[in-house]
């Protein structure tokens, strides 16, 4: 599944990064622990957190994380939107908390 | 000259700060371990620097103001100010920027500030622990915009520091020094992360009780015990610096 298919989905906004917008869904990742994310996430996942620091798009471009989900209306800062920008990471926002929206992720990917 | 130095210790103010913490005591113990500066970091919270600020100089002891400040992030950064203006702007931005959580002092502790004879004479209400309302960067801007050091705390902690919620330290981070706890030497911290080779290094011992003042501290090559004379030496200017032990 493609970003803009997840977009429509789960009524996406599209914050930043929207030269990555074409890039695969391989599955999704949820934590907010950036540590964890290096060490656990995978290749083309679909990130799912409430972290809005820059440092979320360096640990997502040494991950070759897809795109990144930010959880409850908040708004990155803006190092994060240019640093999205310039590495092709989308950042995507959502007015949903995490546990609702990594729900509906889940089912959208399982129906694949 | 050269100081000696603990700039970061809780007070009674601090909900996980044991309730010998009283300034006089904590002024009292700073002179018995030989501390020429101390600082005062309370959680969110600057309530308890100025009394010890007198009780110490009476002692020829400086005190460094500050705070001990949760970001968004929930990571810890110390904040220290030069005098009671900047100091009291400080205050206002944590009040305005702490949530209305209210403490429960059965299950983090007392919050209370206390006079020189140790008798309470405020409570704080709010939940000191939880994080400000600000990120790392809005705090960095608002502490350098009033003159002040900003060091992001223990850094090397699995807890509320900036690898363990960051997982590393920004390429532009705009910090005056770093600081590690007393379980790290700086030597051991620097050759296992050289990413940190151009920043000063700090070591405070973060104390909630009174046996742990000055169980970690840095020395300070320094004219005289002031805030811009640790400010200079934090940031290496003009010959002042630090001594490592």
């Amino acid at each position: 599944m493609k970003i803009t298919d997840i977009i429509q989905h789960l009524d996406l906004k599209v914050l930043s990064g929207q030269n990555g917008l074409s890039n695969e869904i391989k599955g999704g990742y949820v934590s907010d622990l950036l540590s964890d994310v290096m060490g656990n996430a995978k290749e083309g996942e679909i990130w799912i957190t409430l972290q809005t620091h820059q440092n979320i798009i360096a640990v997502a471009s040494l991950k070759d994380i897809a795109a990144i989900i930010i959880v409850k209306g908040a708004d990155p800062e803006k190092d994060t939107i240019e640093k999205s920008n310039t590495e092709n990471i989308p950042l995507l926002g959502t007015e949903l908390d995490t546990f609702t929206i990594a729900g509906r992720l889940f089912e959208l990917l399982k129906k694949e | 000259m050269l100081l000696k130095a603990d700039l970061h210790i809780h007070t009674v103010l601090s909900p996980c700060g044991d309730l010998d913490m009283s300034p006089v005591r904590i002024v009292e113990e700073a002179e018995k371990k030989g501390l020429d500066i101390i600082g005062i970091t309370d959680h969110n919270t600057t309530r308890h620097c100025r009394l010890i600020s007198e009780l110490a100089n009476d002692k020829g002891i400086f005190v460094m103001q500050g705070a001990e400040v949760t970001t968004k992030e929930e990571v810890h950064f110390l904040a220290f100010f030069e005098n009671n203006d900047t100091l009291n702007k400080f205050q206002e931005f944590l009040d305005e920027n702490l949530p209305e959580i209210m403490n429960d002092p059965s299950k983090f502790g007392y919050q209370v500030e206390v006079d020189r004879d140790e008798m309470i004479i405020y409570e704080e209400k709010k939940l000191l622990l939880n994080a400000i309302k600000k990120s790392i960067s809005e705090l960095e801007i608002f502490v350098h915009s009033l003159k002040g050091l900003f060091i992001p705390a223990h850094i090397d902690r699995k807890k509320n520091s900036i690898y363990s919620q960051l997982g590393f330290i920004p390429s532009d981070f705009n910090a005056d020094a770093l600081e590690i706890s007393r379980a790290n030497s700086p030597e051991v911290f620097k050759s296992l992360h050289p990413e940190v080779k151009g920043f000063s290094v700090v070591r405070n011992s973060d104390a909630h009780r009174l046996e742990d003042i000055g169980a970690a501290s840095t020395m300070l090559q320094v004219e005289k015990p002031s805030f811009s004379e640790v400010f200079m030496a934090i940031k290496g200017l003009k010959g002042r610096k630090l001594i490592t032990e």
